[in-house]
This record gives C-alpha cells, structure tokens and sequence, in this order.
C-alpha cells in the first residue's frame, strides 16, 4: 500500500487510487481526532520543516496541528524575518535546514512550480501547501473529504466552482481532482476571472451567470476574490462584483432547491459570500476546516520516508 | 503443509476459549473484549457470539482496536488502516485482547499502546487463536490459548475465516 509519488506537488500527478487512499486514511485519521487522545506515534522519528513563504492562517496552523498529532518534530519558517530577506536562495535556505536533518517540507510559496523546483534538487518529501496561481493539493483534498463526507461518493457529484477561477490554485487543484473522481464540474465567474480556454484544457463547463450555475449544482465551491495577485482592475467594484457573484442568502431561496456551499477561507465577507450564507445552515465551511487535519495527517502519513 | 486445526476443532476451541473468558471473569462484570484488526476480529466475533449465548447479550461489551497507527515497522512498510470502534469507556475495566496468532509479539506491543490511549484498564488479558511459542520478541504472553505449537521461523502459520476465505481451519505451511 503506497502512493504512486513520492512528493504531493499537485494533484495532477495522483492517481484515482492515490486519491481514494489518501481519503479513507484521512477517514482513520479522523476517528482518532475525536479520542481524547488525539495523537498517535506514527511519525515520532520524523522531523517537518514547514517553509511559509506567502501568508497562511489556516494551512500553516492545520499542518502544524496535522504534524503534531502524528507526533512528529516540527519547524516553521516564515520568509519575513529570515534570511531570506537578506538575499538567501530558496534553495540555500532548504538545503541549509535539510542539513541539520529534515526529513520532510511542507512549502508554500508566492511562485508557481517552486514545490517542483525544488523536488528536482533535495532528496526529501516534499507536500506542497500552495504554489502560486497552479495547485493547492491538500485544500482540494479536504474539499473531497467533505463533500464525500456529505454525500457519499464523489461520482455524478454536481460541483460548481464560483469566483476567482483565473488566480485560484484551490480552482485548479479541484477541477483535476474532481475529474479524476468522476464528478461534473462547473465554473462560473466573471469573463475576465475565467481562463479563455478553460473549456479545452480542462473540460470543465463554464457559466457566466451565478443563479443558473447555483441551479444545477449539488455543491457551491465560492472562491476568494485575489485581490494581492490581480495586476491589473478585473472588475469594476467589490460592491459591483458582490451584486453579480456575490452569494447570498436571497439569491439561495429564490433556487427552489437546497445547495451546500463551501469556501476555502479566508471569506471576504460581503463580496464573494455573505455572512448570512457562510455561518447559515448549508455553509460547510468549519467542516472543512475540521476535516482538513486529517486530510493532512494522511498525505503526511503516505508520504513518511521508508527506509527500505 | 499440514492441518493444525480443522473447522470442527475451530469451533470447539472458540467454544472453550469462550469459557475460560467466563471462568476468570463471571457474568463478564467489568469486562470488555476487544478484537484486534483486521484478523483478530474474526476470532473475536465467534468468541463474542459464544458468550452471548451464555450471559445476557447486554452484558457483551465487545469493541475492536486498529493498530496501524502504532506499528513499530512504519519505516518499512505503511499498511492499510481498518476501523477502531470502542463503544464504552476502558477505564478501570478488565480488557481481554483478541488476536488470530500470537507470533513475535509486536502486534500485541502496539496493541497495548493504542489501547492505552483510550484510557486506563485495571488489567488487560490476551487470547489467542495460536500461540507459536518460538521466535517471541517482546516478553508478552498469551492468557487464554487456543493451540500452542512450536514452529521454525521458515514455517508459515496460515488461518482461513468462512466469512473471508470460504473456509475455516489452521495450516502449517
């Protein structure tokens, strides 16, 4: 039992089984978070360096957790007042801590393909906690925990992905694993927030209008609007944005059925969700937080070194 | 290869087994069985059938332990994870293990550290299907045995479940 790769950078390198084995590991992993001992021995002669080089809440303290629970040895670096301000390379810094004797990275990092960059040169297991505009592995993990939680099975699931959909890594790492599981996607957001070919490289159906994408679908993936990667004005206003795409609590009674909605976090609240529907009763959202923990305990787990 | 137990000598030795559960711990007060996943629970499921027909069913506490997580060859080889369900509180109970074959040990030495995370017994107990009394690497051993046999390390000890293996005995390869 084992994954075909050796580092998580993205989840268009696993496999249909990869995916399926990290899921119902993460399920084991679960059960033991609601002990009152929620840790188990696994990973006690492993140690983790989780190298931030963008800003985190959420990932960095959920892998931290995840780690801990499985009892390994923890380090966090964070780009801001390290040597990476004076000038270090990333992989000075990486190689520098590999050789007090890390066994594992967990990175996130502001440029797209850095995780991959790096799996090239150092010999260590490396998860990716977010890469730019390309792949955030684990969030769509958890995201596939949930829903599965929720529904069963991710086959013939009707997913719509709302917002962002161009500098989204979450968007990106959940199309390819919802299509690997079988589920039917859609995307739907402002023309200048969607790739243009989108339709042909990934196969996803694309909607520009809000309440027919939230009509058809099972699921509601709302994504943050990127404000810190958008270069250029994509929209006019957030308040012109939020009228459009915004999903509120109205717009959700006027579908004459009951959607889930789900948000990678952090939530603008009051552009691309509004408050009423984050905390109401369809939002899965701390779900997914929850969920993540163990999520993230099983990659690591999977992808603890073997000796042999 | 050779037959150590046959199907009809499997349900006698469940049967007894079953009995000498009962013997040291009356109408099972206090006292919880829990199998070991995956393969001790088929042993554990017939051992728990049995006493359900002796003692009122309500007085079974029965639960099953995976201890996957606690292994001690992690580095060598990931195994796949099966269901804890501990349905009650171990705490100051008596707990009598439940595994298929007692061989190196190991098992056992991980069983009781994921068992001690769900609190604290007042004794644990631990019965077995086979006993191979050779090769131990741990000092654990067996308080209710089925059959003790002496093998070589080069030997197989082989136990086929109706539920799983549409058959039931124990081979020696």
């Amino acid at each position: 039992m084992k994954l075909s790769t050796k580092h998580l950078l993205g989840i268009k390198d696993l496999t249909k089984e990869d995916i399926q084995l990290i899921l119902s590991t993460a399920s084991n992993f679960k059960d033991v978070l609601q002990r009152p001992v929620k840790k188990v021995p696994s990973l006690r002669d492993v140690t983790i360096v989780n190298l931030f080089y963008e800003n985190s809440t959420r990932t960095r303290i959920s892998f931290e957790l995840a780690e801990k629970r499985l009892s390994a040895d923890t380090i966090n670096f964070t780009a801001s007042g390290s040597s990476a301000a004076k000038g270090e390379t990333l992989l000075d810094t990486v190689n520098n801590i590999l050789s007090m004797k890390v066994d594992m990275v967990v990175m996130r990092h502001s440029a797209s393909g850095a995780p991959h960059f790096l799996a090239k040169h150092i010999p260590a297991a490396i998860v990716n906690a977010g890469d730019g505009i390309n792949e955030h592995p684990t969030q769509a993990l958890l995201d596939a925990f949930s829903m599965q939680e929720k529904f069963g099975s991710l086959e013939g699931l009707k997913v719509a992905i709302i917002g962002d959909i161009m500098h989204s890594r979450v968007a990106l790492s959940n199309i390819y694993l919802l299509k690997k599981m079988g589920a039917e996607i859609i995307v739907a957001g402002p023309p200048t927030l969607i790739p243009k070919y989108i339709t042909e490289a990934l196969g996803v159906k694309v909607e520009y209008n809000l309440k027919k994408a939230l009509q058809w679908c099972d699921v509601a993936n709302v994504l943050r609007i990127q404000l810190e990667r958008q270069n250029q004005p994509l929209f006019s206003s957030l308040r012109e944005y939020n009228l459009s795409y915004g999903v509120s609590r109205k717009l959700l009674e006027s579908l004459g059925k009951e959607i889930t909605i789900m948000h990678p976090g952090p939530i603008n609240r009051g552009v691309e969700l509004d408050s009423d529907v984050a905390d109401g009763p369809y939002s899965i959202v701390l779900n997914q937080v929850e969920n993540g923990v163990a999520v993230r305990m099983a990659a690591l787990y999977l992808l603890s070194p073997q000796t042999t | 290869m050779k037959t150590i137990l046959s199907e009809q000598q499997i349900a006698l030795t469940v049967k007894r087994l079953a009995h000498q559960v009962l013997e040291n711990h009356l109408q099972l007060k206090d006292t919880v069985i829990i199998g070991i996943q995956p393969r001790g629970v088929f042993l554990s499921d017939k051992i728990v059938d049995e006493l359900k027909q002796i003692v009122p069913p309500s007085s079974v506490q029965y639960g099953k332990l995976d201890i996957t997580f606690y292994r001690d060859d992690i580095r060598k080889e990931l195994h796949v994870a099966n269901k804890t369900e501990i349905p009650f509180s171990i705490e100051n109970k008596n707990v009598v293990l439940v595994d298929d074959v007692l061989w190196t040990g190991r098992t056992i030495r991980s069983a009781l550290d994921a068992l001690l995370d769900f609190g604290r017994p007042a004794k644990v107990e631990l019965c077995v299907l086979i006993d191979r009394r050779f090769s131990r690497e741990f000092p654990i051993q067996p308080d209710y045995v089925g059959r003790a046999i002496d093998t070589i390390v080069s030997q197989k000890v082989k136990v086929f479940w109706q539920e799983r293996d549409d058959k039931e005995c124990v081979d020696l390869i």
